[in-house]
C-alpha cells in the first residue's frame, strides 16, 4: 500500500499496516526532519524492521540530497541477512508500482569467514584463521613479490577485482552475503573487497556494530562514509557492552608469553634483513621522521587492525625519536613487556587509573607516556616493513601495543584491574590484567557526532531515558510504542511463591534453599504437563543452572519432567548448544515437544527467536542479576554514580530487567505467535523492577497475577493457552490491530494511533 | 504325523507326562512327545502356541517343565532320568528359550491383540462365547472382520504401521526398589529393554557381544545399573567397566554430531557474531576457559549431567525418527560430509533461503490469498474450552413468568363456568375414565414399555445376548450383499445356514423356554421379523441367481 506519512509517500510492501507500524514512522520521520537522533522502542514482532527500511528508503527517494546513505547496524550475521531479504521485498514491491527498477544499490557486509570464495582460505573455521591466511595471500608486499617471483602465491580472486572490478562499480541491487559471493565466483572477484569498495557509493548498507563502533575496524571500514547518512542501530538494547567491549583489554600470562615469543621473531627478523636488506629499514626510518605515516600508502589488503584509538585522538604527528629505529622499538617492546610481568606477579589485587598506571611505569622503568601512544602505530609500520606474511600469528603483540596506546591515550573512563586468581579459585594463580572501558559514550561518540541522525532501536529499551545518558547524546524523540492487540497474545504471571507458600527468589541468600529449587522444579514441572510443543526456561547465571539441574537431578525432577517432554540444555560449547537448540526444535516440530534450558545474557538468549510452537512459553527463573562482586562491574558502577549520577542499584535493576525482558520477549515474535511469560522470582512483583519492564509486557501484567502460587499459574496458563488455542483469523484482527489503507485514514483511528506512541 | 522332513532338534528320552513314560523331541517348528513304544505323538505343540515355560524350582525333588499354551491349557513334563533329569531339563529349556521367541513375535502379536479385544470389551467376549463356543461359526470366521487391520495379513499395512517412539523417560520408569536388605532392585521389561538398545546401539552391541557367552543376561543388567554409564553424576573412572567403552562412543558420537554442525543456520550460535577478534579485547564476560583441573569434582560431575541429557534426549529424538526417514537422513548425510568442503556454499543456500524467508513472513499483513476455509464458529467458546457441562434446560422461566401465569390460571378458574349443555353423558365418561386408567385400552402402550418389571432379570439378559449375537450374524449376513464374488456367494450360503442353525439352537430353546414361564412370546417377536426378512432376501437372491443360471 502506498501511505503519507506527514506528507512523504511511503510505499509499504503489504496489504494491512499495523497501527504501531504507522506511528513509529511518524516519529522516525520527524527524527530525519529534525536531522537528530531518536530512540524508539517498538515490541518485537511487529514489524519494526520493515517500517524502518520503508520510511528511510522513501526519505532517501524524495530527498536524495539530505540523506544519502542508511547505515543499518545490527547484532547478528542471521539478523543482517534477514534485514536485506526484507529490503529486497521492499524494492521487488517498488519495482511493481513504479514499474521502473529503482538505482538503488543495497549491500550486507560480513566478516572475511563469510564473504570469501577462495577454496583453500574459506574452508578455514575460524574467523581469525581466514584472516590471517587471506593477508598472507593479498598484501602488497605479497604481490610484489610476485612479479619477481611467480610462484608466490596469491589469491586469484582479489587480482582480478583489483585489476578490473575497482573500475566497474557493482550494479545497482539488492546483494545479501550469498549474492555478494554468487556475483564474486561469476566474476572473479573478491566479494569481500567488492563489498568493501561497494560501501562507498551503496544507498544501503547493512552491517555489524563493530564495524561502526570499534575503531580498530571502524577506521578500516566505515572511515569515508559521508556525514549524511542516516544510522540504524537494531537490537540495541546491549549497545552499551558493545561500545564498552570495543574498547576493553585483557592481558593474561599467556598472552605475554606468546608476545614476548613475537617480539623474538620480530628482533630475528630485523636482523635478518639488516644483514640482507639494510635499505628498507633505512628508509622507514627516513618516512618516521618525516612524519610521513601517508607516504607509506598502507593498502587496503596490509592493515589487519586499525588505531584502536578513535580517529580525533590519534596523534598527527611524527613518531617520536625513541622508538624510530626498528631496533629501538624492539627494545621498547621488550622493555613494556618486563614491567607488564612484573606487574602480573603481584599477590593481591590492584586497582588503579591509566594516569597512575603512566606514573608507574615512568617510575619504573622510564616509559614516557608520548612513545607509549605511537606504539600501536609504530608496530603497524614495522610489520609492513617487515612483510610479515602471517599477521594473525602476531595477534599478542599487537594487543600489548594497542593496550599501550589505549592506557596512554585514555586518562578518563577507563580503569586498570589486576587480579591475581579468579575468585572462586583463589588457590590457583591466574593472574589477569583487566583494561576496561567504563563509559560506552566513548566509543559511540564519534558516530553521533558525525553522522547527521543516529537511530536507537529495539523491542526492550526501557526505562528509555537511561539510554541517552549513559551513551551521553540528546535525543530529538524518545518513543516507546505499545503493541495494538485483537487478543492479548502474551500472558506474564509472576509466580511468588511454591504450593507451599515458600518464598520464591533467586537472591543471593536462598539461592541453595532446597525449598526453592524444589518448588522451582515443580513449576517447571507442571508446566510441562500443560503447555504444547516448546518451553524455554531461563537462568539467572550458568553456574547457577548447573547447580540447580544436579539438584534436580538427585530429587528426580528432571526424570518426571522427561514423562512430558525431551530435556535439552545449553552448554558453554557454542557447537554443542547449537545442535541441541536444533534438536530442540526438531523435538518441537514432530510434537514430541521439549524443554530447552538456557541462561540469561548467554548466547541463546541474545540470538536466538524461539516462534510460534518452538517457544509456547517462557519462564525465567530468577532475576538476571550480572554478577555483582566482579571487580570490573564496581568499578563501572561507581564511574557510572560520579559521572552520571545514575545509582548503582538502578542500574543494576535495569540492566536486570532488560535482560528479563529480552528472555521472554523471544517467545513473541508476532501477532498471531502467543506465549506464556513466566517470572519466577517474588521480587518481579515489586514497582521498581516490573516498572522498568518494557511497556508492552507491563500494561498486561494485572494485579492479579502479581504473587501467584505455583497452582495459580498453572490454572491462569491452562485458562490462556486454551484460548490461544482457538483459531485466529485476519478478520479478527482488522480495524483493531491491522487496518488497511481505508481504515488508516479515518480520523477516528488516526486519533487512536496517536496514542500508541508513549512519549517521554 | 510326523513328517520325514521335519528336522528334529533334541531328543529328550525318559520324560513322564501323565504318568506315562516316553520320549520329548523338539523340533523345527513344535515339541512333540509319545510314549514308549509308540510311533506317534500324543502331544504336540508349534511352538508359535506357546505362551511360556515354566520350570520347577530347583530343589523340588520333581524336575519339570511346564508349556503353557496362548489358550490357557498347559502340559507338564516331568523329567525322570535319575542321573541328568536337571540337565535334560535344562537343555530342553535353553532350547526353547531360543526358539519360542522366534515364534513368539509371529503369532503374539494377534493372538494378544484378540486376547486383549476380548478382555477389554464384555459383550464381545459374550458374543464370542454365543457363537464360537458353542459353534455357531468358526473362529475365523468370528475374526474375519473384527479385526480389521490385524488379521487383514496385508503385509504392506502391517509392515507400513507407525513406528512407535520411546518414551523420554524410560529409564526413569526402572524405579529402583530397596529389597529390603541393603540391595537394590530394578525392574526391566521387555519394553524398556527395547528403549534402551534402540536409544543406546552402543549398549545393544555390548549386549550381543557378551551375552552370553561372557555374562548371563541378569549380571549384564547388573553390571548397566552399576556403572558410571547408567548413573550419570558419577564421572568415568576409567575402571575395566564394560559400559566405559560406551561412555566413550556416546562421546564420540556426540562430538560427531557436534562437528557436523547444524543445518538451520539461523541456529548456528557459532556463525551468529559477526566478530572476528582475538581474546583479548572485550570485558570477558563468560569465564575464562578454565582448564579441567581446576574444576572441582562437584562442577564437573553437573556438567556431565547435562551432557548426557542432551545427548539421551538427542538420541531419544533420533531413535524415533530413525526408521521413518532412513533414505532422506542419508541424504542429508552425504551432503553435509560435502559440507566441509567448499560445496557447502551450494548446498546451503536453499535451507538458509527457506529460513530466511519464514522469518521475515508477516502473515497477517498480507491479504489472504488461500481458499476460504469454513471456520469453527462458537456460540460459546468458554463452554468449548472447559469442556462439557451438565446441561441446562435452556428454556429458563424466570420468576415473573411464574407469577404471570399463576395469575393467568387464577384468573381463568374464577370466571370457569361449566356449559352443561354440552357435557359427556355419564356412561361415556366413565367408560373414557376406564379407557384411560392403568389397564385399559388406551393405556396398552403403557404396558409394554415396562418390560423390565414383567420379565426376569435372567430373561432380560438371556435375550439382550441373542439380540447381540442375532445382530452380529445379520451384520455378517447383509454385509455379503451385494453378492459379486464367489467367495461372497459361498458366506452368503455359509451365513445362511448359520442363522437357521442360531435359529434352531439358541432362539427355539429360549421361546420354548418363556413360554414354559408364561410370559409374553412376542418377546422374540421382533427377533424372528429380522431372521425372516433375511431369510427372504436371500430367497429372493437364490431364486434370482437360479434364474440367471438357466
Amino acid at each position: 500500500m502506498k501511505l503519507n506519512i506527514d506528507g512523504l509517500l511511503v510505499y509499504f510492501p503489504y496489504d494491512y499496516i499495523y497501527p504501531e507500524q504507522y506511528s513509529y514512522m511518524l516519529e522516525l520521520k520527524r527524527t530525519l526532519d529534525a536531522k537528530g537522533h531518536g530512540v524508539l522502542e517498538m515490541p518485537s514482532g511487529t514489524g519494526k524492521t520493515i517500517s524502518l527500511l520503508s520510511l528511510i528508503v522513501a526519505y532517501q527517494r524524495a530527498f536524495p540530497l539530505d540523506v544519502t546513505k542508511l547505515i543499518y547496524c545490527s547484532r547478528t550475521v542471521p539478523e543482517i541477512e534477514k534485514v536485506v531479504e526484507e529490503l529486497r521485498k521492499l524494492m521487488e514491491f517498488y519495482a511493481k508500482q513504479t514499474g521502473e527498477s529503482n538505482n538503488f544499490l543495497a549491500l550486507a557486509l560480513s566478516s572475511r569467514k563469510n564473504l570469501c570464495i577462495h577454496p583453500e582460505v574459506s574452508s578455514l573455521r575460524f574467523g581469525k584463521e581466514v584472516d590471517g591466511k587471506c593477508h598472507s595471500l593479498t598484501a602488497s608486499y605479497i604481490r610484489a613479490q610476485r612479479h619477481v617471483n611467480p610462484n608466490q602465491p596469491v589469491c586469484r580472486f582479489y587480482e582480478e577485482f583489483d585489476a578490473v572490478g575497482r573500475q566497474v562499480p557493482l550494479p545497482a541491487g539488492i546483494y545479501n552475503l550469498d549474492d555478494l559471493k554468487d556475483f564474486g565466483r561469476r566474476k572473479g572477484w573478491c566479494p569481500y573487497y567488492m563489498a568493501r569498495y561497494a560501501l562507498l557509493h551503496a544507498n544501503i548498507v547493512v552491517y555489524s556494530y563493530h564495524y561502526l563502533l570499534d575503531p580498530k575496524i571502524a577506521d578500516l571500514v566505515s572511515k569515508e562514509l559521508a556525514k549524511k547518512s542516516v544510522v540504524v542501530f537494531d537490537e540495541a538494547h546491549n549497545i552499551d557492552n558493545v561500545c564498552i567491549d570495543s574498547m576493553s583489554v585483557n592481558i593474561t600470562r599467556r598472552t605475554l608469553d606468546r608476545c614476548q615469543s613475537n617480539v623474538d621473531t620480530l628482533q630475528n627478523t630485523i636482523q635478518n634483513i639488516k644483514e640482507t636488506d639494510a635499505a628498507k629499514l633505512r628508509e622507514e626510518y627516513r618516512r618516521l621522521v618525516e612524519g610521513l605515516k601517508e607516504a607509506n600508502v598502507a593498502r587496503e589488503t596490509d592493515v589487519y587492525l586499525a588505531n584502536p584509538v578513535l580517529p580525533d585522538e590519534i596523534l598527527k604527528e611524527a613518531v617520536p625519536g625513541t622508538i624510530r629505529t626498528a631496533e629501538h622499538f624492539v627494545g621498547f617492546l621488550r622493555r613494556f613487556l618486563e614491567y607488564l610481568k612484573s606487574r602480573l606477579r603481584v599477590q593481591h589485587v590492584v586497582q588503579e587509573s591509566a594516569p597512575q598506571f603512566l606514573k608507574d611505569i615512568f617510575d619504573k622503568v622510564c616509559i614516557d607516556r608520548k612513545p607509549l601512544r605511537f606504539c600501536a602505530e609504530r608496530l603497524q609500520s614495522l610489520l609492513r616493513t617487515l612483510e610479515i606474511a602471517d599477521i594473525a600469528d602476531f595477534s599478542a603483540v599487537t594487543l600489548i601495543s594497542n593496550f599501550a596506546t589505549l592506557v596512554s591515550t585514555y586518562s578518563q573512563g577507563f580503569t586498570i584491574i589486576i587480579e591475581p586468581f579468579e575468585d572462586r579459585t583463589p588457590t590457583i594463580a591466574n593472574p589477569v590484567l583487566h583494561f576496561s572501558c567504563m563509559d560506552p559514550s566513548i566509543a559511540i561518540k564519534p558516530v553521533f557526532q558525525r553522522f547527521q541522525s543516529v537511530v536507537i532501536t529495539s523491542g526492550t529499551l526501557s526505562p528509555l531515558d537511561i539510554y541517552p545518558r549513559i551513551l551521553d547524546f540528546r535525543p530529538v524523540t524518545m518513543a516507546s510504542f505499545t503493541m495494538t492487540l485483537a487478543r492479548t497474545c502474551l500472558c506474564p504471571l509472576i509466580v511468588g511463591r511454591g504450593n507451599d507458600q515458600v518464598a520464591l527468589s533467586s537472591k543471593f541468600e536462598t539461592r541453595e534453599d532446597f525449598a526453592v529449587i524444589r518448588n522451582y522444579g515443580n513449576l517447571l514441572l507442571e508446566m510441562s504437563a500443560i503447555v504444547p510443543d516448546g518451553i524455554v526456561a531461563f537462568f539467572t547465571s550458568y553456574v547457577y543452572m548447573e547447580n540447580i539441574v544436579a539438584s534436580w537431578y538427585e530429587q528426580g525432577i528432571l526424570e518426571n519432567i522427561q514423562r512430558n517432554k525431551l530435556i535439552f540444555i545449553e552448554t558453554p560449547d557454542a557447537a554443542e548448544t547449537s545442535m541441541a537448540l536444533e534438536k530442540y526444535q526438531e523435538a518441537c516440530e514432530n510434537g514430541r515437544g521439549a524443554i530447552l534450558l538456557s541462561v540469561a545474557r548467554g548466547k541463546v538468549s541474545e540470538g536466538i527467536d524461539f516462534v510460534h510452537h518452538f517457544g509456547r512459553a517462557v519462564i525465567m527463573f530468577g532475576v538476571p542479576y550480572v554478577y555483582t562482586q566482579s571487580r570490573i562491574l564496581k568499578a563501572r558502577l561507581e564511574y557510572l554514580r560520579d559521572q552520571f549520577q545514575i545509582r548503582e542499584n538502578d542500574f543494576l535493576t535495569f540492566d536486570a530487567m532488560r535482560h528479563a525482558a529480552q528472555c521472554v520477549g523471544r517467545a513473541i515474535r508476532g501477532k498471531t505467535d502467543y506465549g506464556l511469560m513466566i517470572f519466577a522470582d517474588k521480587r518481579y512483583a515489586r514497582a521498581d523492577k516490573r516498572g522498568k519492564l518494557p511497556r508492552w509486557i507491563q500494561e498486561h501484567i494485572s494485579d492479579g497475577s502479581l504473587n501467584l502460587t505455583v497452582d495459580e499459574t498453572v490454572q491462569l496458563s491452562k485458562h490462556f493457552l486454551r484460548q490461544m488455542a482457538q483459531p485466529f483469523r485476519q478478520e479478527d484482527q482488522l480495524g483493531l490491530s491491522l487496518l488497511t489503507l481505508e481504515q488508516l485514514e479515518s480520523e477516528e483511528m488516526l486519533q487512536k494511533i496517536s496514542q500508541i506512541a508513549h512519549q517521554t | 504325523m510326523a513328517s520325514l522332513s521335519e528336522e528334529v532338534l533334541l531328543v529328550v528320552k525318559k520324560v513322564r507326562q501323565r504318568k506315562q513314560d516316553g520320549t520329548l523331541y523338539l523340533m523345527a517348528e513344535r515339541i512333540a512327545w509319545g510314549p514308549e513304544g509308540k510311533d506317534r505323538f500324543t502331544v504336540s505343540h508349534l511352538y508359535a502356541d506357546i505362551r511360556c515355560q515354566k520350570i520347577s524350582p530347583d530343589g523340588k525333588a520333581k524336575v519339570q517343565l511346564q508349556l503353557v499354551l496362548h489358550t490357557g491349557e498347559s502340559t507338564t513334563f516331568h523329567f525322570a532320568n535319575d542321573s541328568s533329569a536337571l540337565k535334560d531339563r535344562d537343555a530342553t529349556k535353553e532350547l526353547l528359550q531360543q526358539l519360542l521367541p522366534k515364534f513368539k513375535k509371529k503369532a503374539n502379536k494377534e493372538l494378544e491383540e484378540k486376547n486383549r479385544m476380548l478382555q477389554e470389551d464384555p459383550v464381545l467376549f459374550q458374543l464370542y462365547k454365543d457363537l464360537v463356543v458353542s459353534q455357531v461359526i468358526s473362529a475365523e470366521e468370528f475374526w474375519a472382520n473384527r479385526l480389521g487391520g490385524i488379521n487383514n495379513t496385508d503385509p504392506a499395512v502391517c509392515n507400513n504401521k507407525q513406528e512407535v517412539g520411546i518414551s523420554g523417560a524410560f529409564l526413569a520408569d526402572i524405579r529402583p526398589q530397596t529389597d529390603g536388605c541393603n540391595g537394590l532392585r530394578y525392574n526391566l521389561t521387555a519394553d524398556i529393554i527395547e528403549s534402551i538398545f534402540r536409544t543406546y546401539p552402543a549398549v545393544k552391541q555390548k549386549y550381543s557381544e557378551n551375552v552370553p557367552h561372557n555374562l548371563t543376561e541378569k549380571e549384564f543388567w547388573t553390571r548397566f545399573f552399576q556403572s558410571h554409564y547408567f548413573h550419570r553424576d558419577r564421572i568415568n573412572t576409567g575402571t575395566q567397566d564394560i559400559f566405559s567403552e560406551c561412555a566413550k562412543q556416546d562421546e564420540k558420537g556426540l562430538k560427531s554430531l557436534v562437528i557436523q554442525g547444524v543445518k538451520n543456520p539461523l541456529v548456528d550460535l557459532l556463525s551468529l557474531e559477526d566478530k572476528t577478534l582475538d581474546e583479548g579485547y572485550g570485558i570477558c564476560t563468560t569465564l575464562p576457559s578454565t582448564s579441567n583441573a581446576n574444576k572441582t569434582v562437584k562442577e564437573s560431575s553437573n556438567s556431565a549431567i547435562i551432557k548426557r541429557f542432551n545427548h539421551h534426549s538427542a538420541m531419544v529424538l533420533a531413535a524415533g525418527s530413525r526408521k521413518g526417514d532412513a533414505p532422506t537422513d542419508q541424504a542429508s548425510e552425504t551432503s553435509s560430509t560435502d559440507g566441509n568442503s567448499r560445496d557447502s556454499d551450494f548446498f546451503q543456500p536453499p535451507v538458509k533461503k527457506v529460513k530466511l524467508q519464514e522469518a521475515i513472513e508477516y502473515e497477517d499483513l498480507q491479504r489472504e490469498n488461500r481458499p476460504k476455509t469454513v471456520a469453527l464458529n462458537l456460540k460459546k467458546s468458554d463452554r468449548y474450552a472447559h469442556g462439557p457441562v451438565p446441561l441446562q434446560s435452556q428454556q429458563y422461566t424466570t420468576s415473573q413468568d411464574i407469577i404471570n401465569s399463576v395469575n393467568y390460571i387464577r384468573h381463568e378458574m374464577m370466571n370457569y363456568k361449566p356449559n352443561l349443555t354440552e357435557v359427556l353423558s355419564s356412561t361415556a365418561a366413565s367408560s373414557a375414565i376406564a379407557a384411560l386408567s392403568p389397564g385399559g385400552v388406551l393405556m396398552q402402550a403403557g404396558a409394554q414399555q415396562a418390560i423390565n418389571q414383567m420379565v426376569p432379570t435372567e430373561v432380560q439378559g438371556e435375550l439382550k445376548h441373542l439380540y447381540v449375537a442375532a445382530g452380529e450374524l445379520l451384520r455378517h449376513f447383509w454385509s455379503c450383499f451385494p453378492v459379486n464374488t464367489p467367495f461372497l456367494e459361498e458366506k452368503v450360503m455359509k451365513m445362511k445356514s448359520n442363522l437357521e442353525r442360531f435359529q434352531m439352537t439358541k432362539l427355539c430353546p429360549f421361546q420354548e423356554k418363556i413360554q414354559r414361564q408364561y410370559l409374553s412370546t412376542n418377546l422374540t417377536g421382533h427377533l424372528e421379523e429380522m431372521l425372516q426378512t433375511a431369510y427372504s432376501k436371500f430367497h429372493i437372491w437364490q431364486t434370482r441367481r437360479m434364474m440367471r443360471k438357466t
